[in-house]
């Protein structure tokens, strides 16, 4: 996927400032300029609007620029991500919100032209240091992907794959009891109780989305990543799985990358709009939503870049 | 929730090691598997080039030989069939080597040149008959013997009933290049001779050409009916239980072993149709039967790769469907139908299991001239030579080899010019 | 070369019949300015009449060709005198033989007498008047064949229709051939075979023990009956396939692994071609390595730690498939990695699995079938094959597991029945059919056992 989205951004012409920087200072709040690092708004438009900072931060990400070979997909991402919040990254396809998701577990490691340079910490601890091992790290920071990817495996094996390899259940009792609570968490429970031992691939589309939610929670980690989790999903899947995040954001911070604004709007607290892969503006939803500050996010989110 | 979270963090972190070892053994195992392939081939390279370099060489021997008229036409008739040019030899051996004496030890010292002077001097004669009486200086082959001490694959220092050259022929040998008698040239016996029982004499001409002619009649039969079924299926077939059986078919053809076919060449070509045997019309017949699946497979993924919207196109302007297929199909993917052809005749030259069925693994001295005369291929004549217990023939096989891997390289790399300078993108 | 010069003029008549097709269609119409009145365009009047005239002619000179021997033994055998005519079916076939040598004017064994000296006269003279009649009927139907599509040629014949009709049967034939191989196959070692088992009984061949194919030229000699039981031979097969899987299997599937999973593309683009080059080699090549440098290498290894090896032990012949087969095995099942979607392997990756176990726990189980698949393929290759065990393995059927000693194998025994000068219908020779029955029959079952494998896989993820 992430490859797909490369070539499109090449293909898309040279970002370049839409606006004249003049209208961006006249559409600025004067109360900006207290704020901690986004008080300016250059002429290419370079710097992040909005809040970047938040409160009780887990995840930090400083400066973080990726290359794929000659390709610069993500330039300059500086973004805390709080403690159990729900944030959302939209922006049009090819933006660069999904390469930067798939930083925060080190999943672009297995691409080989790959570069990440700046920093991501997680709780406090580098995660691109070399004493961290991916596979630590991504037991903490666990990801659902786009279209659902169960395991040719029974339900149940498909839950108890995270917990067998990292070692989490000291017997089958122990495997019994996460594979049933990460069901019940993922709403999945009731529907499969009785076909545990069926091949997951033959759930229904909604259904193998959740069993995957639930193989990522039984890992028990502390960020869930959701690359556009509801997109190969009809609504009323999507409206099931929406609650379902909702739910978990009790105990987890979860980052989504979504093309639906009003999926968005429904399910997260923070907003990040990036563009040509630059992160462009965050702030509480309700800012974005009804009170964008740049112009590319306004353009956005009224249908105007798409 | 939180207190469990630390816990599941700290099992993570106690089972790393572990799994970093495992990882680290898994990768290394993979790695030992691929070099395992490289290695055999850089061992089977080194060991082909250093058994078969050298017979890229042969030892000759100048003799001062006096084309006595009375050796040779005793009874003042020169009859080029019958006379005794092996004796013109011995005698300038003998003058060579004026203290050997003794039957026994005389034929020993007549080893040392191949039985080719022989043949030489008659040739010489026969082109130029004044040389009669006169006395020439000339280069004459050495025997196997002497070629493989020279070029020391026999070691003079282990016992003599060890070797198949004795003492005596050692330092007659080492007088020899003494008085600059003896040295090494290019083989050129190698790619002008047919078989022989002679090591010094056997060359590849005939298997080359036997190989040479069978490829013709593949090429001529294999590409077009390849090519023309590859067309047929994948623009004519309906799709119905016939074409797909034609599929299975094609694909179980290409995976059936080679003797098979060779079984089949036997019963039909040579018993049934009365073809003559060890002929290249039949081995080639045969190795057309076993490359189609091969150019068919490729063809049809050329045709496949021929995008849609060219045949819609043409159609659209009134083409019939022949005419598409002949007009843009045919051309754009041609590129893909030649490599396909060129990979099936390389496999066609290697092959050689078949051709024994069909009794191309006969001795033949003659270099074949024409589509039925009996003939032997490269990779026969490989497959003979490995046979002969002769030091010098296990050289031979070898640079038949380094020849047939070098044809064979040739084919491949002419396939992967033609992939690239006429590939399109779509 | 007298054939060859007839399918030049045929040739010829063929370019004639094409210009004069062409000049007709526009002579229809009046002239070449007019010729938007026709069907087709003028091309195709000119491929008509081609085809008219070329393929009838063709056809009959084909099956002239194939047919004429036969028919001229015959009649030669007809004209023989009563003695020679009821000989027995070898010595006839002898004398015929020499009637054709001495035709040719080639030596012969044996005496010439007078029978044989008119025999071989008439043969001369009927081979003559053969290739006349031949030529003049063929010359004559081209002539005649383009001439009937000339007269056909009107403004509103539809030339292209019948001329595509015509492409598309030459088509159609042509992807029939391979139909007509398989069958062909079929039929030859059936029939054989057939006749084998006349001779000898199917539970003899299937279960004996012992095999020795040595039959005595004359009937009172002692041990004239050979025996035939193939176990041994299978036995053997079976002890050299499974020696190369052990090699091939491990070693191509972790080569696959390796290039897919952790190679950087530098690596890659190195190993790949030098891969393929391995499955370039030709098989007699490998034999001639595992025969000159393999078996005394694992003869001398096997002394050294005091153990009885064989020159022609299986285990040379076996590593040495392995090794042919590498490539085959790694190409499959690189295949069948690279079809299992990379949703699978994000999704284990994201779960923390490692490299390794995302191959070994997600990748392989998802993509068995295709390895499967290929597997199979790779032992129905080495059941095949000949060249390697022909040189490198030994010719006694010893039944034997033990990889140290000398076995052989169902195509070696093929090959030593078949090469050579033999009668073609004793029972030695139809045992080489009857075991090329076996081989076709078990590689066939492996093939589109591996193929539909190979295929219903890679439908699952399409």
């Amino acid at each position: 996927m992430t490859e797909t989205k490369i070539t499109e951004e090449k293909a898309m012409p040279e970002a370049g400032p839409v606006e004249p920087a003049g209208e961006f200072a006249a559409q600025k709040p004067n109360g900006a300029a207290a704020r901690k690092v986004v008080d300016r708004v250059t002429e290419f438009g370079e710097e992040t609007v909005g809040e970047v900072r938040c409160e009780n931060p887990f995840v930090i990400s400083e400066n973080v620029n990726v290359y794929y070979g000659d390709n610069h997909a993500i330039r300059d991402v500086t973004l805390e991500i709080g403690r159990s919040e729900v944030i959302a990254l939209i922006g049009p396809s090819g933006c660069g919100k999904s390469t930067y998701l798939r930083c925060l577990n080190r999943m672009n490691d297995s691409i080989e032209s790959a570069r990440v340079t700046g920093t991501i910490t997680l709780d406090g601890r580098d995660i691109y240091s070399s004493d961290l091992d991916p596979v630590a790290l991504r037991a903490r920071v666990g990801m659902v992907f786009q279209k659902p990817n169960p395991f040719p495996k029974s339900i149940y094996d498909n839950v108890a794959y995270g917990p067998r390899i990292h070692g989490l259940a000291a017997d089958r009792a122990e495997l019994d009891d996460i594979v049933h609570t990460s069901l019940d968490r993922a709403g999945l429970l009731k529907e499969v109780k009785d076909r545990m031992d069926e091949p997951g691939t033959g759930l229904s589309g909604g259904q193998q989305q959740r069993l995957c939610i639930a193989r990522t929670i039984a890992v028990n980690p502390e960020v869930i990543l959701m690359d556009e989790p509801c997109s190969a999903l009809d609504p009323i899947a999507t409206a099931r799985i929406e609650d379902l995040i909702d739910e978990l954001s009790e105990d987890y911070t979860i980052v989504i990358v979504t093309h639906s604004m009003q999926q968005a709007a429904r399910v997260s607290r923070r907003v990040a709009y990036f563009h040509l892969g630059r992160l462009v503006e965050v702030d509480e939803t309700d800012k974005i939503f009804t009170n964008p500050q740049h112009k590319l996010t306004e353009d956005y989110i009224t249908g105007r870049i798409g | 929730m939180r207190a469990s979270r630390k816990n599941s963090r700290e099992i993570v972190e106690a089972g790393l090691a572990r799994r970093r070892r495992k990882e680290a053994a898994f990768r290394a195992s993979g790695m030992l598997a691929t070099a395992v392939g490289v290695i055999f081939l850089g061992v089977f390279f080194a060991t082909l080039v250093m058994q078969g370099a050298s017979a890229f060489k042969q030892t000759f021997i100048k003799l001062d030989v006096e084309m006595s008229a009375s050796v040779l036409a005793p009874d003042g008739k020169l009859d080029l069939a019958y006379a005794d040019f092996d004796g013109l030899v011995r005698n300038a051996l003998r003058k060579e080597f004026p203290d050997v004496s003794g039957r026994s030890e005389r034929r020993e010292l007549y080893r040392l040149v191949s039985i080719a002077a022989g043949y030489q001097l008659r040739d010489m004669v026969a082109a130029d008959p004044s040389l009669l009486g006169s006395t020439s200086t000339i280069w004459v082959p050495a025997s196997s013997n002497v070629d493989m001490l020279i070029k020391g694959n026999i070691d003079p220092e282990i016992d003599e009933s060890l070797r198949p050259i004795n003492d005596a022929q050692v330092a007659w040998v080492e007088s020899l290049q003494e008085n600059d008698r003896l040295e090494t040239r290019f083989n050129t016996a190698l790619f002008t001779n047919g078989d022989s029982r002679e090591p010094e004499l056997a060359g590849i001409r005939g298997a080359l050409m036997g190989s040479f002619y069978m490829l013709i009649v593949t090429v001529a039969l294999a590409f077009p009916i390849g090519v023309a079924a590859a067309i047929y299926l994948e623009e004519f077939a309906p799709r119905s239980r016939w074409s797909d059986l034609i599929e299975v078919n094609i694909n179980n053809l290409a995976a059936v072993p080679s003797i098979v076919f060779g079984l089949l060449g036997l019963a039909v070509f040579i018993n049934w149709m009365a073809l003559p045997r060890s002929a290249p019309l039949v081995g080639g017949l045969v190795l057309s039967l076993l490359t189609l699946p091969v150019i068919i497979i490729a063809s049809r993924a050329a045709i496949q790769s021929v995008p849609p919207s060219i045949r819609e196109a043409a159609l659209g302007l009134g083409a019939s469907k022949m005419q598409v297929v002949f007009h843009h199909v045919m051309p754009l993917a041609l590129p893909g139908m030649l490599t396909g052809t060129i990979i099936g005749m390389s496999r066609a030259l290697g092959e050689s299991a078949p051709l024994l069925m069909i009794g191309m693994v006969a001795f033949i001295v003659d270099v074949p001239g024409g589509f039925t005369d009996p003939a032997t291929a490269l990779p026969v004549q490989v497959y003979l030579w490995a046979d002969s217990p002769e030091r010098a023939f296990a050289e031979r096989t070898s640079a038949a080899i380094i020849v047939l891997l070098g044809f064979l390289l040739i084919m491949n790399l002419a396939a992967v010019i033609i992939r690239k300078r006429m590939e399109r993108k779509w | 070369m007298q054939n060859l010069t007839l399918i030049l003029v045929l040739a010829a008549m063929a370019g004639g019949a094409f210009y004069m097709g062409r000049r007709r269609s526009f002579a229809v119409v009046g002239g070449p300015a007019h010729s938007a009145q026709l069907h087709s365009l003028p091309g195709y009047y000119g491929y008509f009449t081609l085809i008219w005239c070329l393929l009838p002619a063709l056809g009959l000179f084909l099956l002239w060709v194939l047919l004429e021997p036969k028919v001229i033994v015959a009649l030669i055998v007809e004209s023989l005198p009563d003695a020679q005519r009821t000989m027995s079916a070898g010595e006839l076939n002898l004398l015929v033989n020499n009637i054709q040598n001495l035709a040719a004017g080639d030596a012969i064994s044996g005496e010439i007498d007078t029978v044989m000296r008119d025999a071989a006269d008439r043969f001369n003279e009927y081979v003559a008047a053969s290739r006349q009649m031949l030529a003049m009927l063929t010359l004559g139907l081209a002539g005649l064949g383009g001439a009937i599509a000339l007269r056909r040629i009107r403004p509103e014949f539809r030339a292209r229709n019948r001329v595509e009709q015509v492409v598309l049967y030459l088509l159609i034939a042509a992807s029939s051939i391979a139909i007509l191989t398989t069958i062909g196959i079929v039929l030859s070692v059936l029939f054989e075979a057939i006749r084998f088992f006349r001779e000898v009984s199917v539970t003899e061949f299937l279960f004996g023990l012992t095999w020795s194919p040595q039959t005595a030229i004359r009937a009172d000699q002692v041990g004239s009956s050979g025996s035939f039981g193939a176990v041994p031979l299978f036995a053997g097969t079976l002890l050299i396939t499974a020696i190369a899987m052990v090699v091939a299997v491990p070693v191509g599937l972790m080569t696959a692994i390796y290039l897919a999973e952790y190679s950087s593309s530098r690596i890659r683009a190195v190993a790949k071609p030098l891969l393929e080059l391995l499955a370039g080699i030709p098989t007699v090549v490998y034999g001639f390595f595992a025969a000159l440098t393999v078996a005394p290498w694992v003869r001398t290894a096997g002394e050294s730690i005091g153990l009885q090896v064989a020159s022609e032990s299986a285990l040379a012949a076996g590593l040495v498939m392995g090794i042919m087969i590498i490539p085959l095995v790694s190409s499959l099942s690189d295949d069948a990695i690279h079809a299992v979607p990379t949703a699978m392997r994000d999704g284990a990756l994201g779960l923390g699995s490692t490299r390794s176990e995302t191959m070994i726990k997600v990748i392989l189980p998802a993509a068995l079938p295709g390895i499967v698949g290929g597997i199979l393929l790779a032992v129905s290759r080495a059941i095949g094959e000949t060249m390697i065990v022909v040189m490198a393995a030994g010719l006694a059927a010893n039944l034997t597991a033990n990889p140290f000693e000398a076995v052989t194998t169902v195509t070696v025994q093929i090959v030593t029945l078949l090469v050579g000068d033999q009668e073609f219908d004793s029972a030695k020779t139809l045992a080489a059919f009857a075991l090329g029955l076996m081989l076709f029959v078990v590689t066939l079952c492996l093939n589109v056992l591996g193929l539909t494998f190979v295929r219903k896989y890679r439908e699952q993820y399409e």
